[in-house]
């Protein structure tokens, strides 16, 4: 099963590495990772999505609470979350392509970006199944790059990874 | 507090921090890195450094000392191959969850990640194998650093923690201020078990019917072994203590069932198995301890389990009563609310150690015995009576391991020293050396194998220096004992690179590095060698004992790799 799992770290060098060596160490799987400082930069927060059956997922939050950097973990994906993720992918747009490009692109709320003469940075968030969803439906000789963030998640109402 | 308004290096800092987190042995080896600090070191008289050979040994010596004591080990080694020497030991003592500091020196901060020459990547490299390690680049962190492992190492589950200090920091200077308490708010290990649970536990135990107590390296770790004995003695249960555990419960006890496991005891297996009340304290289900986990599971118990790490509850088996707390706080507990229950234990137990006579009289300990070759079992035994059972006794890893643990009781905790989770093979020297640092004048043995013994063989000379008188018992059989034995029973006697041919005369090796040498090749021997060698007159001598062995003699009972618990071969079979 698929869990987001929320960390709040030490901001301190090497911190990051410990959490993945953590994973690899113990052949766990990490599907996305993304760690970005919080709005007290002595703390970073990293949004980690990894697949395991409840006692797999079980050890790893415990091996994560004991690594001496982690200050807090939760696995986001037990209670109502909110989880976003951000794509950005340049697509060749030229001739019926880039009009076609556009519709599409409204049509998933995403955004034009960039723009040439001959393609379109396309920005679009949401769920990571909303971004697969807007890749399935391009043409694949279009797609000429892409990027995603990996997913952030945070907790819906009351429910909060603070210090 | 300790606080000095005059500017101090970073060398003096660290060895001032050292100091007051009373530090009295430290075991290194110098190189450029360290040199300020070994030179802060040459101008004091507080601590004694004991200069190894190789600075594997320097970490296993400060890993005994540790193990051997209630103090952390302190190793310093310097940068590059230093350090990379210094893993092995580092990884053996994370395996054990044994409290060391280790400081390492590093190339200059201004040479980091240029391939400076004796650069490696330090913290990169431990990080799988230490509790937690840091680079210090601010000689204004150093003081906090040095406080902050300290706390690290021997606080919750304990381990390794490496200081790494690049040699400009040993210079640079700042005022010294080391603090008395520090406050890590990611790090609050647990004290107290959950009141509920251990209320919950203690019912469960006085409802049992088949009880068993299981406990390992986290009694001895804590100081618990009162508790245990305590709590044990007042329920009337049989208890086994794991390899690491051994000592935690007086061997010699009529309660006591031996050691569970691969070579554990016939009556402790079955027990594990069959039991319908498991407790587990500081133990953790380790797959030399439990078999399969698979075949465990397939007899319903339940299971209470004690211990500080929560990742260690419910990892390999599932456990119904989990207690996440500091093992004595945890026992004085459930101590109390037993008291405070008043109730006695079920009538039932006294079938069930019935039942347990009836597996105890298979005797799974006895031993073929030979008029013309030494069986090491003999060995070890004669060895516990020469030293009345009391001595302080390191191993190796490897069959002589398995008989030290096997015929040695151990009555009393931290006198059985040896490298249980990473399997380290040459630590039984350098043991003995920090063992009897930790211990002045106690009686050191030091349970080894020919090929063990070579892997650090060269701490002879550190001894000698020291004048650190330990007792060497080398259980000779020319072979790697324990890969012989698996040879002979997996691999249909194809004894692949088994056998070392050109061994070294180890009475004329001792004596060339000055000490006594002695061999020993008849059964008739055995007894008076050891007498002559733990008598008086060797004292102040380390004296290296060369016993020719019996090189078939294998290590029963055994279960093999993957296989349950119950699943045993007996030395019944190859009498």
């Amino acid at each position: 099963m698929r869990h987001i799992i929320s960390i709040l770290l030490e901001n301190e060098s090497g911190a990051l590495s410990r959490v993945a060596g953590l994973f690899s160490a113990r052949g766990y799987n990490i599907q996305s990772l993304t760690v970005a400082p919080t709005e007290d930069p002595s703390l970073s927060r990293m949004t980690l999505v990894t697949f395991g059956n409840d006692d797999v997922v079980e050890q790893i939050t415990k091996q994560l609470n004991k690594l001496v950097d982690v200050v807090k973990v939760i696995d986001l994906s037990e209670a109502p979350h909110v989880e976003r993720e951000l794509l950005m992918i340049k697509v060749r747009a030229t001739g019926k392509d880039r009009e076609e490009m556009k519709r599409l692109a409204d049509i998933f709320r995403g955004h034009i970006i960039d723009v040439t003469d001959s393609a379109y940075v396309i920005e679009l968030t949401g769920t990571s199944n909303k971004l697969d969803s807007f890749i399935a439906a391009i043409d694949p000789v279009l797609i000429l790059e892409t990027v995603r963030s990996g997913v952030s998640g945070i907790g819906r109402g009351d429910r909060m990874l603070k210090v | 507090m300790s606080s000095n308004t005059a500017a101090m290096s970073g060398a003096e800092i660290l060895v001032k921090c050292l100091q007051a987190e009373n530090v009295d042995t430290i075991f290194g080896y110098p190189g450029g890195s360290v040199l300020h600090i070994y030179d802060e070191l040459f101008k004091q008289d507080k601590i004694h450094h004991v200069l190894v050979r190789h600075e594997q040994a320097a970490v296993h010596a400060a890993d005994a000392y540790s193990r051997s004591s209630q103090r952390v080990g302190v190793a310093l080694v310097t940068s590059g191959p230093g350090l990379t020497n210094a893993v092995t030991g580092i990884a053996t003592a994370y395996y054990d969850s044994i409290p060391l500091v280790v400081i390492s020196g590093q190339v200059p901060t201004f040479y980091i990640g240029q391939d400076a020459f004796q650069e490696c990547d330090a913290v990169g490299i431990t990080r799988p194998c230490v509790k937690h390690n840091f680079l210090v680049k601010d000689v204004k962190d150093l003081a906090q650093t040095v406080k902050k492992a300290f706390h690290i190492a021997r606080s919750g589950r304990p381990g390794p923690v490496l200081i790494d200090i690049p040699k400009d920091v040993t210079a640079h200077k700042t005022e010294f201020h080391y603090p008395d308490t520090i406050n890590i708010r990611s790090y609050n290990p647990v004290h107290k078990g959950h009141q509920g649970q251990i209320k919950k536990a203690a019912h469960l135990l006085l409802e049992a019917k088949r009880p068993m107590i299981y406990s390992g390296g986290g009694v001895i770790l804590s100081d618990a072994a009162e508790q245990l004995t305590k709590l044990t003695r007042y329920l009337g249960f049989p208890i086994t203590n794991t390899l690491m555990g051994l000592g935690a419960y007086p061997a010699t006890d009529q309660q006591f069932m031996g050691m569970p496991g691969m070579h554990g005891t016939y009556e402790a297996n079955m027990a594990m198995q069959h039991c319908d009340v498991l407790l587990a304290v500081g133990a953790r289900f380790d797959d030399r301890v439990i078999g399969n986990p698979e075949d465990f599971a397939t007899h319903p118990r339940k299971i209470i389990h004690i211990d500080i790490d929560p990742s260690s509850i419910s990892k390999r088996v599932k456990v119904d009563v989990p207690i996440v707390g500091n093992v004595p706080d945890v026992l004085d507990d459930l101590i109390k609310q037993l008291e405070a229950i008043g109730g006695k234990p079920d009538a039932a137990v006294a079938q069930w150690w019935e039942t347990i006579a009836g597996w105890r009289a298979r005797e799974s300990l006895k031993y073929r015995t030979s008029p013309e070759k030494i069986m090491p079992q003999a060995v070890v035994e004669k060895l516990w009576e020469v030293t009345n059972g009391d001595a302080f006794v390191t191993s190796d890893v490897g069959q002589h391991q398995m008989f030290a643990a096997q015929y040695y009781k151990f009555d009393k905790p931290r006198r059985w020293i040896n490298s249980g989770g990473l399997g380290t093979m040459g630590v039984g020297l350098p043991y003995a050396m920090g063992v009897r640092y930790a211990n002045p004048g106690a009686t050191v043995a030091c349970v080894t194998g020919e090929a063990s013994i070579q892997m650090c063989i060269q701490e002879l000379s550190t001894f000698k220096q020291y004048s650190v008188p330990v007792k060497i018992i080398n259980l000779n059989n020319g072979y790697l004992g324990m890969v012989r034995q698996w040879q002979e029973m997996f691999y249909d006697n194809r004894y692949s690179h088994s056998y070392m041919s050109s061994l070294p005369d180890f009475m004329k090796l001792a004596e060339a590095y000055g000490h006594v040498g002695m061999r020993i090749e008849r059964p008739e021997d055995v007894g008076p060698a050891l007498e002559l060698a733990f008598s008086d007159k060797h004292k102040n001598d380390l004296v290296f004992m060369d016993f020719i062995i019996d090189p078939t003699a294998n290590v029963f009972p055994m279960v093999s790799a993957g296989k349950g618990l119950t699943d045993m071969v007996l030395a019944d079979d190859h009498l």
